[in-house]
């Protein structure tokens, strides 16, 4: 058993690694939404950038393919002035057969200051953390099935802009549970944000078990699901899911969890419609939700850059 | 050959439990006389082993020892050295060597290694089917010729129940026994550690319990048809236990093991994604652990095992899925054991039972008892003696224990194989 908590904040509290939501408080996660607010501006300016990050290196270490998480990490580390560096290590050097260790050890000997870790496998960003030199931050991208930590902070600071607080909310989390970090670091930043009931709609395929344990509500019906939500997060279903028996056509999984204007209107009139992207439009959300005014969808990839840059700053600061 | 005496330790009744203060005399490797030495006895080498237990050696029925083939990890000399430090004097040893255990020559050259490094007693199990593979039979008849009592397909998967039952029938043509360590290949799919709440949080996939349930099942009803001796080794799930202690009731041919580790240890060993508990099966939950205990207590499962995989350390620095699992067993076998009885949850004489007879029945052997002209294959320990599990006391190759800078009560003073000290604890008590 090892302890999380020690991992990811020192002695003082302050972010070393961040590498999950689980853990973090209310107090936490707010300071890191305060902090991605006063980078809103930075994006208006004419010159888009700030010197907080200057003359540290930023590696983005993705082991697994990724357009928008990668660029918009990049964004955020080069408007913190930060010098970034970009490797794709799936086509890299371990296809070449060095352990990840050796790909870490190798990095850390040309002096670099952060890594921005991506990989398949749940935990690998902990294991990184466990192993590198201590100066170096580790900040999670997306591991397996497991968390991705600054896609849920996006998603909150999103909520934060349009809802007044989050205590009063209901949210519904519809699609494929089973296989999403994106959900995993959803249901602990919103339990920790202290929100009222937050619901997983989909079919049992894709809910894992004992999923009650993570504070949830499971649904499998999506209008029951949906009723008097105040936020709709619609996750994206990958095509392979149609292959080992866990769904048996796009077709169907449209008639049953696809968010339509008609399903809609089971939620609050005010609700929020939300999703990490990409969108599979006619697969899990049609185009007229989409598009709609219900939607923030494209407000959510501009809050990935200031949510980045406040997660990048407030990691550096506790290594200096 | 040398006469040994071993005076005033504690001899266990495994009938009614009771102990006595009893002395042992050895000679000719067999246990010569207990209590009065016979007529004209004059021992070569006496032990005042006061206060100690004297326990028949322990039986290990799941042992990895990782040669041939992997000796980066281990060697035959290095864990028989490991087991004799842990009381255990007769150890199988897993088939899932490269290449594996598929021929008399490979059964040979464990033989022959084990009885170089005079630690002990080795018994090699065989592969049931061809490399392991899942897919044609191994020759049994040769690996018989070859003095091999038992066969088993390790942790690799049989490839489907049409195989299992051919296996089944043939292993029974030669009075095989058949180990089967219970995973249905299927519904366990990529999972590495338990299906549960701590899986569903740190996002790994599982393996539902009933990929255990269902591979019992599945086996039970082929020998229920076929009749062959079947010993399902390593089991997680208390649920399984039931099925095979109720087969057993039944009449049929089957008995069962948990590893020590396995009644100590529950999902939640992995938080942190901590690649020291990844094993397979994996850690379930309390329920389950509980479960297993209360079916050891029983006498619904016969054995408690090691289950030993040593591992050098970079099988274990990797992201957590792509760690090897397996945990190095040997020399906390009697210390996990020993704690269960501390805490309430066995007698002393069940916890020695499932060292010692229960695994030797399972194996049809003579050793693991106590008995004048029986083979003199003992352990002395003390159970309230203290040790850490550290660099000073390990000897096995593999540091891969959860238990690591632990303080473990019940500690192996001396063990003796065919009546030769084959371990000595250098800490003077």
């Amino acid at each position: 058993m090892i302890s999380v908590r020690d991992l990811q904040l020192d002695e003082q509290g302050r972010l070393r690694h961040f590498l999950t939501v689980e853990g973090l408080n209310s107090e936490w996660l707010h300071r890191i939404m305060d902090t991605a607010e006063t980078f809103g501006s930075v994006r208006e300016r004419q010159v888009k950038k700030v010197p907080l990050l200057r003359g540290k290196t930023v590696v983005n270490l993705f082991f697994e393919t990724s357009t928008r998480t990668r660029t918009t990490f990049e964004l955020a580390a080069k408007r913190l002035s930060a010098d970034v560096l970009n490797i794709n290590v799936a086509v890299s050097a371990t296809a070449k057969g060095e352990t990840l260790l050796d790909t870490i050890r190798n990095l850390e000997a040309m002096s670099v200051d952060m890594f921005v870790v991506r990989h398949a496998g749940s935990g690998a960003a902990h294991f990184i953390a466990r192993h590198v030199a201590p100066h170096i931050s580790v900040i999670n991208a997306g591991d397996g099935r497991h968390a991705h930590p600054t896609q849920a902070l996006l998603d909150m600071f999103t909520i934060r802009r349009h809802k007044p607080e989050f205590g009063p909310l209901k949210v519904a989390i519809v699609g494929d549970i089973l296989h999403s970090r994106v959900a995993r670091s959803q249901i602990h930043a919103l339990k920790a944000l202290g929100v009222t009931e937050v619901r997983v709609v989909a079919p049992r395929t894709l809910l894992p078990v004992a999923v009650e344990s993570l504070g949830v509500k499971p649904f499998c019906d999506l209008d029951r699901g949906l009723e008097d939500v105040d936020v709709i997060i619609m996750l994206r279903l990958q095509k392979e899911r149609m292959e080992g028996a866990l769904l048996p056509s796009e077709r169907e999984y449209y008639r049953c969890y696809g968010l339509t204007s008609k399903r809609l209107a089971k939620a609050k009139p005010d609700v929020l419609v939300m999703h990490p992207g990409p969108i599979n439009r006619g697969v899990e959300i049609s185009s007229a939700v989409a598009d709609g005014r219900h939607s923030v969808i494209l407000e959510q990839v501009g809050h990935g850059i200031a949510i980045r840059m406040a997660v990048m700053v407030l990691a550096m600061r506790s290594g200096q | 050959m040398t006469k040994l005496s071993l005076l005033n330790g504690r001899l266990l009744d495994a009938g009614d439990g009771t102990s006595s203060t009893s002395d042992v005399f050895i000679a000719e490797g067999r246990v010569v006389a207990l209590r009065q030495p016979p007529d004209g006895f004059v021992a070569d080498q006496v032990f005042n082993v006061k206060g100690a237990v004297v326990s028949p050696g322990f039986i290990d029925l799941s042992v990895h020892l990782r040669e041939p083939g992997f000796e980066h990890k281990a060697t035959i000399a290095s864990e028989s050295n490991a087991a004799v430090k842990g009381g255990v004097t007769t150890l199988c040893c897993s088939p899932e060597t490269a290449p594996p255990c598929d021929t008399p020559a490979v059964i040979e050259l464990i033989r022959e290694k084990a009885e170089l490094a005079a630690r002990s007693k080795v018994i090699p199990i065989g592969a049931l089917t061809q490399g392991l593979q899942g897919e044609s039979l191994s020759e049994m008849y040769a690996l018989k010729g070859a003095g091999c009592q038992v066969v088993s397909n390790g942790m690799r998967a049989v490839a489907n129940p049409l195989i299992w039952r051919r296996a089944l029938e043939y292993a029974a043509t030669y009075d095989l026994l058949v180990v089967v360590r219970p995973m249905d290949p299927w519904l366990a799919g990529s999972g590495t550690v338990h299906e549960g709440s701590v899986a569903t949080r740190l996002g790994l996939p599982g393996i539902p319990p009933s990929a255990e349930t269902v591979a019992v099942a599945q086996i039970l009803a082929l020998v229920e048809e076929i009749g062959t001796r079947v010993h399902f080794s390593c089991l997680s799930t208390c649920r399984a236990a039931a099925m095979i202690g109720a087969a057993r009731r039944n009449g049929l041919p089957v008995s069962s093991d948990v590893a020590a580790h396995s009644l100590h240890l529950t999902e939640e060993a992995i938080e942190g994604f901590d690649p020291i508990a990844h094993v397979l099966p994996p850690f379930r939950t309390f329920a389950d652990r509980d479960g297993l205990r209360q079916a050891v207590a029983d006498g619904m499962i016969q054995a408690i095992c090691s289950d030993h995989q040593p591992h050098e350390e970079d099988a274990k620095a990797d992201v957590f899925a792509a760690t090897e699992p397996g945990i190095s067993g040997l020399e906390t076998l009697l210390s996990l054991t020993l704690d269960l009885v501390d805490k309430g949850r066995l007698s002393l004489v069940r916890a020695l039972t499932c060292l010692t007879s229960g695994p030797a029945s399972v194996l049809g052997i003579e050793t693991g008892r106590i008995v004048v002209g029986g083979v003199a294959d003992l352990c002395v320990f003390d159970p309230r003696a203290n040790w850490q599990v550290g660099e000073q006391t390990w000897i096995s190759r593999g540091r891969n224990t959860p238990f690591w800078g632990e303080t473990m009560r019940g500690k192996v003073l001396l063990t003796l194989v065919n009546g030769k000290v084959v371990y000595r604890d250098s800490d003077p008590r």
